[in-house]
Order: structure tokens, then sequence, then C-alpha cells
């Protein structure tokens, strides 16, 4: 049941590409306002825990192809679960970014008003979750596919995690019992190469992922090359199935950690480093459409000048809203007023 | 913090009122189902999943009968992965329907606990009151049969150190239907924690206190409310679950000796009703907990500074009757020196009367 999807799908018209580029520069721009906010006011030398935006911070550049060729195809009525590296698919999801944004700065203006933090974002509207522990956002995709299937509407679900989740028990426990019940949930595996410093051909018996899927009677399919409109093609045949009460399916996407594992990683592992700017996603994808005369300098213009406007306008809202009151620290934890 | 306290005064003022228990009388196990077998029938929302929940019954019946009533789309046997039905639980109570998940034995915690202290007991805060997760993970606990050291634990106190569960532990019919009412209708999370020696099962040791009065109608025991289950002057015992059946026990014995027993029935240790801990210590001075916890680090010592935080000079006497730090041993006579028996609290009442 594995296959090798790598070909570029071919229904994809202008207006699409045009799409797919637009939010793959949205998250770009986004990420890198909160790479300059995070690295601000860290000095001298590096408190992790000092400045607008403390803690750790795991930044998706180079994931985009991921999130925009993935929630091209979702509804706002989907769900999506992700990772401790969740922001290109919140913002693909189509997450309010000033209320992200706030989240990432710990201000009352924040998703979770500051309780939850950028590995912790839970968005009602959007049905957007994230796990900051490994492989273990894969089970309540499960539950959110279960009641969606229950309720007899049309919606999925999909849990995201990266490579080193599929080495992980809730991976194997979740694909076994989404199969089982044929729950319309889609399992998507990030390959970055890399879980923090350990390389993938060190952590993972298979050379991919994808022949685990046969384990569990389930189609799985690997895209390489990070390249978006494959990324595109593959999750469509899958939410295909998914909606047609066929059942799960697992796809695992060869991508690209652009940067470090989490703001302040050296990388002194990563033999490769010094050619990974080479393989940025974004360029490669400008010149595929300006080759293929579907994008104009123009064009590009303003989908930059666009997503600046976007961004900036979430940055300056979260520095501008007032932080968590302290005295309120231990509201959330039960629900106010609630019977008993 | 202003806050919580007058969130709790809140809720104190709108407590729903206890019915009388009648006359009709069933084992804990029956009540439990009737619990859930009435609210599934009102809100098409409730299902039960879990290990063995369907044809079975439930390893300790905490779902006989379901199955035949409500079918395999709402009566649920899941695959031995309890990671993945856990998480499937939380996420389909954030999708807004009320699960109530069984985890056979507690004491099966260490495979699945990432999602339930991680995710079930967090969402609602790190989502800043966002998203609930109006869930039931119900789980029995327990020992007293010779099922060793990892199935015979009761570990509620491990439950109630962390924050964002609703811990609950019922000790008899009454208490077992209106507390799983409560936790059904709860949006927050709750942990059920029902003991296997108080469900009045056939093919264990029978417990003349396993049976109750509960009425038929649905009511709800308020999640957080202590309840004194025997009036006394001399010693309080607080206690909670099967240690309640051997506390009442003792005290009845000792009644004719003229030592005037009182036994505080936790039923709730998230929240904990404090007040009734501090009430009954006020009116003793003379305080005994029974726990059939592990004794360090939990429920017996929050008790003690639970008092003493209020008034340090309450206190005569403080003392407590626990499993000592040891895992539960699988022979009779050993298993028997560790629990909370009661020889050992009658030992501990006479000690705590001459205090």
């Amino acid at each position: 049941m594995t296959t090798e999807t790598t070909e570029v799908a071919k229904d994809l018209s202008a207006a699409q590409r045009q799409e797919l580029l637009r939010q793959m520069i949205l998250i770009r721009t986004f990420e890198a306002a909160i790479l300059r906010e995070y690295h601000a006011d860290k000095s001298p030398g590096f408190d992790i825990g000092k400045g607008l935006i403390p803690g750790e911070m795991h930044l998706s550049a180079g994931q985009e192809p991921v999130a925009a060729g993935l929630c091209a195809h979702l509804e706002s009525g989907d769900a999506l679960t992700a990772t401790h590296r969740p922001h290109h698919l919140a913002i693909a999801k189509g997450m309010n970014l000033r209320a992200l944004a706030g989240e990432i700065f710990g201000r009352e203006s924040g998703l979770g008003h500051g309780r939850g933090g950028h590995m912790h974002l839970f968005d009602p509207a959007t049905h957007f979750s994230c796990s900051g522990i490994v492989a273990e956002g894969f089970p309540a995709a499960l539950g959110q596919a279960f009641a969606f299937q229950r309720a007899g509407t049309r919606n999925i679900a999909v849990a995201v995690a990266g490579e080193g989740a599929a080495n992980a028990g809730p991976f194997h426990e979740c694909l076994n019992l989404a199969a089982l019940w044929k729950l319309p949930v889609i399992f998507v595996i990030e390959d970055n190469d890399w879980g923090i410093s350990v390389h993938r051909s060190a952590s993972t018996s298979v050379p991919s992922n994808a022949v685990r899927a046969a384990g569990y009677g389930m189609p799985g399919v690997r895209v390489e090359n990070n390249d978006v409109e494959a990324v595109h093609a593959a999750v469509g045949e899958a939410v295909v199935r998914a909606r047609a009460g066929n059942g799960p399916s697992l796809i695992e996407i060869h991508t690209l950690r652009l940067w470090g594992h989490f703001e302040g990683d050296a990388q002194g592992y990563r033999p490769e480093l010094a050619e990974v700017p080479d393989r940025d996603p974004i360029p490669a994808y400008e010149k595929q459409l300006r080759d293929a005369g579907i994008l104009t300098d123009a064009d590009l213009a303003e989908m930059t000048a666009w997503a600046g406007t976007q961004v900036d306008d979430a940055v300056e809202h979260a520095k501008a809203a007032p932080t968590p009151n302290p005295a309120e620290a231990l509201k959330y934890v039960f629900v106010e007023g609630a019977q008993s | 913090m202003s806050i919580s306290t007058s969130a709790a005064a809140a809720a104190q003022m709108s407590l729903p009122v206890e019915p009388d228990a009648g006359s009709r009388r069933l084992n804990t196990a029956k009540a439990l189902q009737e619990a859930i077998g009435s609210q599934m029938e009102k809100d098409p929302s409730v299902f039960v999943m879990g290990e063995d929940v369907a044809a079975y019954g439930g390893i300790f019946s905490s779902t006989t009968g379901l199955l035949e009533r409500f079918g395999p789309e709402r009566i649920i046997d899941t695959p031995i992965s309890e990671t993945a039905f856990i998480g499937l639980g939380i996420g389909a109570a954030v999708e807004g329907m009320r699960p109530i998940v069984e985890l056979m034995f507690v004491d099966f915690f260490g495979v699945c606990m990432d999602q339930i202290y991680n995710h079930m007991a967090k969402i609602h805060y790190e989502s800043g009151g966002n998203v609930r997760v109006p869930m039931v993970l119900m789980t029995a606990v327990g020992g007293g049969y010779s099922d060793g050291a990892q199935h015979s634990q009761t570990l509620w106190g491990t439950f109630a150190h962390l924050p964002g569960m609703k811990v609950v532990v019922p000790s008899n019919p009454y208490d077992a239907k209106g507390l799983m009412t409560a936790a059904i209708q709860s949006d927050d999370p709750v942990v059920y924690m029902f003991h296997k020696g108080v469900m009045g099962l056939a093919w264990m040791a029978k417990n003349k206190r396993s049976i109750g009065a509960v009425p038929e109608e649905d009511y709800v025991v308020p999640i957080g409310k202590a309840k004194v289950v025997r009036e006394g002057t001399d010693v309080s015992i607080v206690t909670l679950s099967l240690s309640v059946h051997h506390s009442l026990d003792v005290a009845e014995k000792l009644e004719e000796e003229g030592i005037n027993v009182e036994v505080l029935d936790l039923r709730s240790l998230v929240p904990l009703d404090r007040e009734a801990v501090i009430a009954t210590a006020a009116k003793t001075g003379r305080v005994i907990v029974v726990d059939e916890d592990y004794q360090s680090f939990g429920l017996s010592g929050e008790i003690a500074a639970t008092i003493t935080e209020h008034d340090p000079a309450l206190l005569k006497h403080f003392s407590r009757v626990c499993v000592p730090d040891v895992p539960i041993p699988y022979a009779h006579e050993l298993e028997y020196a560790v629990l909370p028996t009661a020889a050992r609290i009658e030992a501990a009442v006479r000690k705590a009367a001459t205090a």
C-alpha cells in the first residue's frame, strides 16, 4: 500500500499556486518577526527567560510547504493537532494572528490569556491545538475525529508530528485504533531529519515512516523534496478518503528545519549546516512559479507587503496588550461557576 | 488569592441538596451503573469507553447491563491502548461530547499518565478557559484480595496532587450514584475512583456496607463536599473509600466502651472540603487519618497541614493509619500487615482517646 508520491499535481490553478506561496510567505514573515523580537532583548549574553518573549522558542522556518499544502484542503471545522513547533500550522489553519502573537508574548490578549505559551495553543475557532510532549498530540485528534464521525459531519482531524514522534508509543497505538474504527484522521509526519540533535538515521529503523502504515492497514506515502505541490496532492487524496468515511492515511513529508531546534541552538551537530540556506523552499517555489509564468515582481511585492502588514499588526497589537494580572494566576484551573 | 476564595464561596452557596435515601437498597456497582445509564438516556453525548466495558460489563461491574441498553455505538470496548483511548476521550470532550473512560485499574496509569495530567488536566488552564474537557476518568482502586503490587494501589494522592482534575472517591451506593451523576454533568475533568471492596461484588469478601439505600430519581452529591457519617465527640477519623467502612465498624465497637468516635467521609479529594476537616478537628481535638494510600507525601500529610495552617492549637492528638511506604505485598498475611485494617484503626483510636 506504500507508494512514492513526488509527482507534481497537474490540476492546481494559477490562483491556487499563488495562494500556496502567499501562505508560505505569511508564515515566514511571522516567524522572522518572532525571531527578531525574541532575540531583541536577550543580551548581554543569552538569557532564555529574559525579554519580551521568554522561554523556549521553536520556529518553523523551512517547514512552510507542509502547512500550506496541508491546510489548503482543510475547513475551519476540521481539527488539527500540532507539536512544540506549531506556528506554521496554526497560521495556515487560519488562526487569528493577534491572538497567536499575544500568546507568544504572554499577554492577556493571547489565545490562552498567557497561560499556555507558544507550545500550548488552543483555538476553538479553528479546532487547532498542540502539545509540547512528543507524539502525545495524536490521541486528541482521534477523539475529535470520533466526535465528527458521531455527529455525522464531513469534518476530519489531522494529527501532525515530527519524525521523532513516529518512534514513540502513542503513534502506534493511534494508528491501530484509527484504522480499526475507520476514523476520519490523517497522520502527517514532518520529517525534518533532526530530533533535536539526533539524525533520523540514528533513530528510525526504516528509511521511510510511510512503510509503517502497512502495519496498520492504511495507505502510506512519503513526499520528497519539501515540495508544496506534492504535499497538496498527497494530502488531497487522504482528505477525500477520510471525508468519504474510508478511514485514516499516513503521509510523511521530507521537509527542512531551516533554523535550530530552538532559538539559541548553535547546531554544531549538523554537518550540512552551511548548505541549509540553499534548500530554503520559498525562493525555490518563487522561481518555480516565475518559470511557469504565473508570478511577477509585482505579485511578489504585493504578497510580501500584505504579509508584512498582517504580521506587523499582530506583533504591535501583542506588544501593546496588557500583561496578565498576577492576582489571577489561579484563574482557569477549573471552570468557574460550573455545577459542583 | 481573592479569586479562589470568591469562587469557593459561590460554589458553596449553590450546592445542590442531597435527597433522602429512601428504602430501596442497591449495591454500589448497581448504583454506579444506574447513574451512568440514566445520564446516557438524558444526554446523547455521553458514552462509555474502555477495556472490557461492553460484553463483560467492566471487570469490576461498573458498566454491567449498559451494552444491552445502549448498544456498541455508546458502550465501546477498546484495544489495550490506554494512551490512545484516554486521549481519544479528551479529543471527543473538547468537541463537546461527555465521555466516561474507564482505566481498568488505577495502577495502569503509568502507561498513559501524560494524557491524564499533561492534557486532560491542563487544557482548560492553558487555553485560558476557552476549551473545556468534560470527561470522566473512571478507575478501580484498592487492595485486600492478594492482587499484588501492580493491581492493589489506590494512588488517589498522586492524582489529587496534580492540578486541573477533580478527584472523587465514593464509599457507598448513595454517594456512588450521586457523585457519578455530578461527574458526568461537570464541565471539568473528573477522576472517579471506586474501591473494588465497596462495589458489592459477589466474588470478593462480603461487605454489608456495600449495600445501601439509593433514591430512584437522579440526584447530585456535590463534588468537594465531605460528610460526617457518624457523629462523635472524643476522636475524629478523617477517611475515605473502603476505610470508611472499617472506621465505622471500629466506631460502633468502641461505642460500647464509651469511646465516642466521629467519622468524616471526605468523598472528594479535589476540591478538598477543608472546612469539614477543620470543623471535626475543632470538635474533638484528636484526629486520625485513615488512608489506604501510601503514607508519605500524600493525603494524610495534607490533612495535618490543613488543620495546623488554620490553627496549630486545635490538635491535642494527630496520627495516621496508612499504607507504609512499601509496595503492596502479595501474601495475605503480609498484605494485611500493611493495609489500614480495623485492628490498626482500633489501636490508633484507643491511643488517641487517652491523649
